[in-house]
């Protein structure tokens, strides 16, 4: 997020897309709701389903799936057209401005509605809402990041809040809520194939050497790595041989699961490291167990940035074994010891090697609760929020970006668009959230959410098991009429091993990001 | 315009406006007991707990429900004062179950500190022992127990006015309220999304988490500060840990959540002792996993590592981090990848 949880209570206009924010993150919901209720402020919410947040909104705009560039680009439209975009502030801290007005010229409210579906009426006062609020929030999550269009669409929506000049100010910004708990922690810590810590280059002759001689060796690799997705197709063309998956479980959570059990099943080595057998883990050659989070500390930074401590709560249960324990141990082995007394050992490395954390120490972390970075010295306070005064990379740029259809649209043998998603209880692949009595006993099937309309059409009567079949596999599961649901499409939660989700959505990749398309696919469904 | 002054209890405080009597005292470290104020939610003035004597005024005023005015004159714990509180606190024990033996709120019961601070015995008027509540216990996080509702309302505030879910409300009139989720019906088939901020407001034993019930008294329990496994908010939970066993897990009231947590950070913590858990390192032999120690599990790690990279090249191994794990955890699994192993293959589940 560029801006903090806290801020949004202030924030004189909070637009959520892509978030079922009070399923996925009900904490930071609670601060949107009560900006609301209490403090009289203005809420839209762009989404296809009628999430809980609808009901608390002030306007809400229903796009077709894979439609929010239009939406965004036709609001900027209005916005500009009416003038109520903040000149001032382009002039001053951004550029390109000519291109982006030129793009989204195009997008009037009635060519929007065309695409999207979302009448011209509510564009435009979703259009004077946004603008017209002094300090206005956006709020988005992987609705918005998992398409093929998942880079432009965040891109677009960076664009929205720079026009109105609400980037670098409190209570502003474009706030993505990252889905696990330590995602921005992976990613600060270079837990990514082109950045080491604090997202310096590995292409970077100077980042290099930097750490070359901080770690003590020769030679790093200087070229960029692959991702996950990139890993999983590369397995079969033999580019890669062995895999060390920490506390990941692809099998489930991967788009197509089934080329990615095909292609785990071709490595020559596979270890997996994590506290319960997956479905991963019962294709690897060597298991090690790991202690979970409250066997052991460290620390996570949260959504916002924040940076806050984990503690340890009781001991390892069994052989179990902190992650970091494994490593380090595994790496002595492969002949490079790693001599670290703790946690806190391995974290003054990370200070010294990574900028934004330098100030960051656990002594503070201990009196203060948590930071948030960039905290570049021990006096600096943290970081409520970014581009203060000035974009971290001098101006910031505008993208003109047009919409482009998803890709795969439902057609005759696949008629049904398949959205893909998370309930409250549930979280990610189920192997956390499935042992908890209480979460499990609310939400123990995979149900197929579907429109009273479209149940009745396919003669599906709620609570029937239904077929959901796509182009590269099928589940049976219940279903669910539901009034959430969007005429046309269907949702499904991925959590449940016995209706994995993914032998259905499609690999497809946003070109950039390499995030599949697990919001859109077209799928058919039958009466099971 | 010079500041607006009150006295309470002979000293005087100057005050804003907008404060109540609470406020200022509460900001001027003097405790005023109340028992349906929660956080910066409405004041109702429910429980009558906190009134004090205002010169002037016919009537003792509810502290939580009353303006500060310039000049005006406070006593907290005058004679009449604590009268009417015994008073209260007596009605309060007299109209529920409030046996402290087995009640799981023992310790930390507001109700029992405010009968044992005013020395409030065996109420005159209690109900007969025969009275039938309502006992709700048909789900693994909550169980409410009506015998020990004072109608305080904190729980209904907590819901509607903090996490804003919407979920509960006084129903009923009269003699005849209870706290009811929409319908009357139970949490489990009402709105209700277990987020168990009304357990963490009741200030006595009439909401209670079902799995620590019994697991200990809150003065054998040791509490470590530590953030949710679960979400990217990053909310700070307080774990009760008594013997080295988890029992249950409270919001703590600091950023960002202050206090707040959902139904997964506050119930969904049984992963960590569930008997599925991975004990020892496996090593699988002809299709089949069998039980292997650290050192054996390691050396063939390292030794198939090892032979990979020396015959196949670095780039030929990849190694995936996790959203999961801690900071500390990632850096050093980025860092065996490209230091020692020698590839930039390395990612984790951003994007998933
Ligand atoms: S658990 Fe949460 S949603 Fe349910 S009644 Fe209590 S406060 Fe309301
Ligand atoms: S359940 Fe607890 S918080 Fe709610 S009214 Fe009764 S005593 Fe008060
Ligand atoms: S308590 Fe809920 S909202 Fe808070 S971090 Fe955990 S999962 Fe997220």
């Amino acid at each position: 997020m560029t801006n903090s949880i806290a801020e949004l209570e202030d924030s004189d206009c909070i637009l959520v897309t892509g978030s079922n924010t009070t399923e996925t993150h009900p904490v930071i919901s609670t601060f949107i709701k009560r900006a609301v209720k209490f403090r009289n402020k203005a809420l839209i919410v762009i989404e296809p389903r009628r999430i809980d947040l609808v009901s608390h909104a002030t306007l809400w705009l229903r796009q077709l799936p894979g439609t929010d560039i239009a939406v965004i680009n036709g609001l900027m439209n209005l916005i500009i057209q009416e003038n109520l975009h903040d000149q001032a502030y382009i002039a001053e801290r951004t550029e390109n401005f000519e291109a982006l007005r030129e793009t989204v010229a195009k997008y009037t409210p009635e060519y929007v509605e065309q695409i999207s579906g979302v009448p011209a009426a509510d564009l435009r006062r979703a259009a004077r809402l946004y603008a017209q609020a002094k300090a206005a929030s956006i709020v988005y999550a992987m609705g918005v990041t998992q398409h093929t269009s998942g880079t432009d669409n965040v891109k677009t929506l960076a664009n929205l809040a720079m026009l109105c000049g609400n980037v670098g100010i409190e209570s502003g910004g474009v706030n993505p809520l990252r889905g696990q708990n330590n995602v921005q922690g992976a990613c600060d810590m270079g837990g990514l194939p082109n950045v080491f810590s604090g997202y310096q280059p590995v292409t970077d002759a100077a980042a290099r050497a930097k750490m070359e001689a901080a770690w003590g060796v020769e030679k790093l690799p200087d070229w960029v790595g692959l991702t996950m997705t990139g890993m999983v197709p590369a397995i079969p063309e033999g580019k890669i041989k062995a895999l060390y998956i920490v506390g990941e479980n692809p099998v489930i959570s991967e788009a197509d699961a089934d080329h990615v059990v095909k292609a785990l099943n071709k490595l020559d080595f596979l270890v997996v490291q994590d506290i319960f057998l997956t479905e991963t883990a019962q294709l690897a050659d060597v298991v090690l167990p790991a202690a979970t989070f409250a066997e052991k500390s460290g620390t996570f930074s949260n959504t916002e940035r924040r940076v806050a401590p984990v503690r340890q709560v009781i001991a390892p249960l069994g052989d179990s074994r902190p992650d970091w324990q494994i490593i380090a141990e595994l790496a002595r082995r492969l002949g490079y010891p790693m001599n670290y007394a703790g946690p806190e050992a391995i974290f003054e490395e990370i200070r010294q090697v990574t900028p934004s954390y330098a100030g960051i120490t656990y002594a503070r972390l201990e009196a203060e609760g948590g930071l948030q970075w960039p905290c570049p010295t021990t006096e600096h306070p943290g970081t409520v929020y970014l581009h203060r005064g000035q974009f971290s990379r001098g101006k910031g740029a505008f993208f003109a970006i047009d919409h482009r259809d998803p890709a795969e649209m439902p057609d005759a043998d696949y008629p049904l668009v398949m959205t893909t998603g998370r309930v409250l209880y549930q979280y990610h692949t189920g192997s956390m959230s499935r042992r908890a009595p209480g979460l499990e006993g609310k939400a123990p099937e995979c149900r197929v959410e579907i429109t009273a309309g479209d149940a009745a059409r396919y003669g599906i009567a709620d609570g029937e098991p239904v077929r959901v079949k796509s182009r590269r596999g099928e589940l049976v599961a219940r279903a669910l009429v539901s009034p959430k649901a969007v005429a046309g499409t269907i949702f499904i939660p991925f959590h449940y091993h016995e209706a994995p989700v993914n032998k259905l959505t499609i690999a497809a990749l946003d070109p950039v990001a390499k995030i599949p398309e697990f919001k859109v696919c077209a799928v058919n469904i039958e009466k099971a | 315009m010079p500041p607006s002054i009150l006295t309470i209890n002979g000293a005087t405080h100057s005050f804003e406006a907008g404060q109540t009597i609470l406020d200022v005292a509460l900001g001027s470290g003097i405790t005023v007991p109340t028992l349906c104020n929660y956080k910066d939610t409405t004041p109702t003035g429910a429980c009558r707990v906190c009134v004090v004597e205002v010169e002037g005024a016919r009537t003792l005023l509810p502290a939580c429900a009353t303006q500060a005015a310039p000049g005006m004159v406070v006593q907290t714990e005058s004679p009449r004062v604590v009268e009417a509180r015994k008073m209260v606190i007596e009605l309060l024990l007299a109209s529920g179950n409030h046996n402290c033996l087995v009640c799981e709120a023992n310790g930390e019961c507001e109700l029992q500190s405010l009968a044992y601070r005013y020395q409030v015995t065996t109420p005159d008027f209690a109900n007969p022992p025969d009275t039938p509540y309502y006992y709700e216990d048909d789900n693994h996080m909550l169980v409410r127990d009506f015998s020990k509702c004072v109608m305080c309302g904190r729980c209904v505030r907590a819901c509607n006015e903090w996490q804003v879910n919407q979920a509960i409300a006084i129903g009923y009139r009269g003699a005849h309220n209870k706290i009811v989720a929409r319908g009357d019906f139970p949490y489990v088939n009402s709105d209700c999304v277990f987020c168990g901020e009304c357990l963490q407001a009741c200030p006595v034993g009439a909401i209670l988490d079902k799995h620590a019930i019994g697991q200990g008294r809150p003065w054998e329990r040791r509490l470590v500060r530590t953030t949710c496994p679960y979400c990217g908010v990053g909310c700070q939970v307080d774990v009760h840990v008594k013997d080295g066993r988890m029992v249950k897990v409270t919001g703590a009231d600091a950023i960002p959540n202050l206090g707040k947590l959902c139904a997964k950070g506050r119930f969904g913590w049984h992963f960590v002792d569930h008997p599925d858990r991975l004990k020892t390192p496996l090593i699988k032999e002809n299709g089949a996993f069998r039980e292997a120690g650290w050192d054996e599990a390691l050396d063939l790690v390292a030794s198939r590592l090892k032979d990979i990279r020396d015959k196949e090249g670095p780039e030929k191994i990849g190694g995936w981090c996790s959203a999961r794990v801690t900071n500390e955890e990632n850096y050093l699994m980025q860092k065996l990848m490209r230091a020692v192993i020698g590839t930039n293959h390395v990612d984790h589940c951003a994007r998933l």
